[in-house]
């Protein structure tokens, strides 16, 4: 029979830090300027250096610069740092909900406001976007109205959604945001079809999709490179690498650590762009989006970010990382290191930073006082439980009705 | 003894398989550093070391087919899936491979995996963090399946599993982590000085396939298994009716046996379970006993059932099925 080896029994890896370690990071040793834009017609293996390195525009000193500039308008940065703002903000005030009983369970984007804030405001109307739990800003650029994204949230007779779905699991048709899954991974490979659906009716959208690090180990993060490949299809790929999913550290998806090179061998040209980087978020997925729009096909991005605060209201993060762990990171916050952008070309004061941030805290003050007019979780009024039977199908059958009838006998009594 | 809640009473079982067997490995999302998301690992990492308690990948599919691959190797898996919801993308695994490699291979090879996976409602967790999807695994031929209501039960039924060498399905009803619920969700008491809270700190099964008579009467049977265990419990109280509460612990394979002694002494039933109706494995059982016990039957079985709809996330407690609905059905079996 076989003999015993004399190896550790499994390789079992680590976060590289843990509650009471010195919390540190390697410096980066990539720099704005260091990567070439190339032509979007590329292929995958002209990427290469893309997927390996770092594209950024912001640099250390608050300048833009490189081939990757997206050259935005000042107006343009100020919609897009008021977005970041107003997420933040609205997430704050969230968080105190839950913690008053207000909301059942809330997710912050804390750290990562950039993410779906630049890269749909480089999209264009017509886009779709498949996003996780992690992306609801984008709602804000596609000028969703803040009192019926808490009426969700709560789960009030406002919700658009019904009561169905947990907070934070938004749906906007409207504005062309698929309705969030929480299975992780799920929306990815889904995104591909959804693409593949515009590209067959011939027209010039493209959809843009997000996953986790850590829901990329699941299969349907394979199955979406491999089907955008096979049928080019215009999609843009977000692996949001933000370093933990709940408990779990990226070393548990990856063993070296990138996750944009895994588009290569796929045959999808891929980049890893700086997620705190408003500038360079921006550019790629703008670059992106001409690909896919041109019938070039998929493209795959990285997005290195962290995620600064716990996973959800249901989660303690001290109990696995260093507390100030964030503070760290080598890409700073994506908030101040936009307005720092704009002050530095100019555009842009410590003055109005404040007058615009105490703006935006009245408004979801607002926002938050008529959302609760149409009830509280702790209060209600609540949607009305006939809606457990709606919309299961498109019509309710037979047994359906039945079940309903019984239902309300019970809740009427 | 310990007076333990049913997060303290898995986490034992799981520390006394861990210490009997060294063929006992676990992994799980959040399972191994972290102590899982209802803390049902806590400790276990640091005591027992990480190659044998361990972090997995998000990846459900993944999880049951290393465990699988181990299995068959030799070694007892205990994997966890962090919440019953999300067990589906490791379906195929589980029913195509885990369930059929005894047979398939002509004995020659088996896997005696253990997939805990934490189901149920009553936490406002909406349709992706409570349904109940028991019926899904007792329609596959090869797969035992478990469904714990107590603390002393959990750790009794869950060491039966990990022994046992086929692969077992344990379904842990979170709602009853920290306490026994009674359909209140304004009055949650905890484990406090319940007696099925007194938990042995040694080793004990209790084996599969053997249902545990929770309440005894005489003129109708319940049957029931996880959450709504404890709801039968307070329907019965509020029916004034003298019941048989039968907890049947174990779905595949069920204790037909006692089911049918109740009902030839109680001549009544009602099956109770918060999955859904249509192919509720409630189902199975009142057709079961129908052909077994047709000529002892006093009236038609009832069956309390969550209705054949997604789970809600705000109106849940129109959705499960509360005392009320329950006490109704005993009253209505007691009619002529």
């Amino acid at each position: 029979m076989s003999e015993e080896h004399g190896a550790d029994p499994l390789h079992i890896p680590d976060a590289p830090h843990r509650p009471g370690d010195e919390a540190g990071f390697v410096e980066w040793p990539w720099s704005p300027g260091d990567l070439e834009r190339p032509d979007v017609d590329c292929d995958a293996s002209e990427t290469v250096a893309l997927a390996e390195g770092l594209v950024r525009v912001l640099g250390d000193d608050n300048k833009s610069s490189g081939e990757w500039d997206p050259k935005l308008s000042t107006e343009e940065m100020i919609t897009g740092l008021e977005h970041m703002m107003r997420l933040r903000i609205f997430d704050d005030r969230m968080m105190k909900m839950q913690r008053t009983g207000k909301l059942s369970f809330y997710m912050r984007s804390f750290g990562e406001e950039a993410v779906a804030i630049a890269q749909t405001m480089a999209l264009k109307d017509q886009d779709w976007l498949f996003p996780t739990y992690r992306q609801p800003g984008a709602q804000f650029v596609r000028g969703r109205d803040m009192v019926s994204m808490i009426c969700h949230c709560i789960g009030n007779e406002m919700d658009n959604v019904k009561g169905r779905q947990m907070p934070v699991h938004y749906t906007y048709r409207e504005g062309r945001f698929i309705s969030v899954s929480s299975p992780v991974g799920t929306q990815f490979s889904q995104a591909v079809g959804v693409a593949l659906a515009s590209g067959y009716k011939g027209l010039d959208e493209v959809t843009i999709t997000w996953i986790g690090d850590g829901a990329s180990a699941e299969g349907d993060y394979h199955y979406a490179l491999n089907f955008a490949s096979i049928f080019q299809a215009p999609v843009i790929l977000n692996v949001v690498n933000n370093q933990w999913a709940i408990s779990t550290h990226k070393n548990f998806a990856s063993k070296n650590g990138n996750f944009a090179v895994r588009g290569l061998p796929y045959g999808i040209p891929s980049v890893r762009v700086d997620g705190n980087d408003f500038l360079a978020l921006y550019s790629v997925t703008a670059w992106a989006r001409e690909r896919a729009s041109r019938g070039l096909g998929p493209t795959h991005i990285e997005v290195l970010t962290y995620r600064a605060g716990a996973h959800s209201s249901s989660d303690d993060p001290s109990r696995y990382r260093p507390s100030d762990i964030h503070s760290h990171w080598p890409g700073g916050d994506p908030i101040d290191r936009l307005r720092e952008h704009l002050k530095e070309t100019g555009g842009w004061s410590d003055e109005m930073h404040q007058k615009l941030s105490e703006k935006i805290d009245s408004e979801v003050m607002a926002a938050y006082k008529e959302a609760v007019k149409f009830g509280d979780l702790a209060n209600g009024p609540y949607p009305s439980s006939d809606a457990i039977f709606t919309e299961v199908y498109e019509s309710p059958p037979w047994h359906l009705e039945e079940q309903w009838d019984e239902m309300k006998k019970w809740r009427d009594s | 003894m310990p007076n333990m809640n049913m997060v303290e009473s898995v986490n034992n079982a799981l520390d006394t398989m861990l210490s009997r067997d060294n063929d006992v490995i676990m992994f799980g999302e959040d399972f191994g550093y972290f102590g899982g998301v209802f803390r049902t690992s806590d400790g276990l990492q640091d005591k027992h070391g990480k190659h044998r308690v361990f972090d997995s990948p998000l990846s459900e599919g993944g999880i049951a087919a290393t465990a699988f691959g181990m299995g068959i190797n030799g070694l007892r898996p205990v994997v966890e899936i962090q919440f019953a919801d999300y067990i589906f993308p490791a379906y195929d695994q589980i029913v195509n491979e885990m369930a059929k490699v005894r047979h398939r291979s002509g004995g020659e090879f088996w896997c005696p995996v253990t997939i805990r996976t934490p189901a149920g409602g009553g936490i406002r967790g909406g349709h992706h963090h409570s349904q109940s999807p028991e019926a899904q695994f007792t329609h596959t031929p090869g797969l035992k399946v478990v469904y714990c209501s107590t603390p002393y039960n959990a750790k009794g039924l869950l060491i039966s599993a990990i022994e046992d060498n086929d692969p077992v399905i344990f379904f842990e009803p979170k709602r009853c982590y920290r306490g026994p619920f009674y359909g209140d969700p304004h009055n949650v008491p905890t484990w406090s000085g319940h007696p099925e809270a007194e938990v042995p700190e040694s080793h004990y099964s209790i084996p599969l396939g053997q249902a545990r008579l929770a309440l005894e009467g005489s003129q109708c049977t319940v049957i029931s298994w996880g959450a709504m265990v404890h709801v039968c419990e307070r329907a019965i109280a509020e029916s004034g009716v003298s019941c048989d509460l039968i907890d049947l612990q174990t779905l595949v394979p069920w204790d037909r046996e006692a089911v049918v002694k109740s009902i030839e002494k109680t001549g009544r039933c009602v099956i109770v379970h918060e999955a859904p109706k249509t192919s509720g494995f409630g189902a199975e059982m009142a057709a079961s006993i129908q052909e077994r016990c047709f000529w002892s039957l006093e009236s038609p079985i009832e069956r309390v059932t969550g209705w054949d709809t997604p789970f809600p996330h705000t109106t849940e407690w129109d959705y499960m099925p509360g005392p009320d609905r329950v006490a109704a059905a005993i009253a209505k079996t007691q009619e002529d």
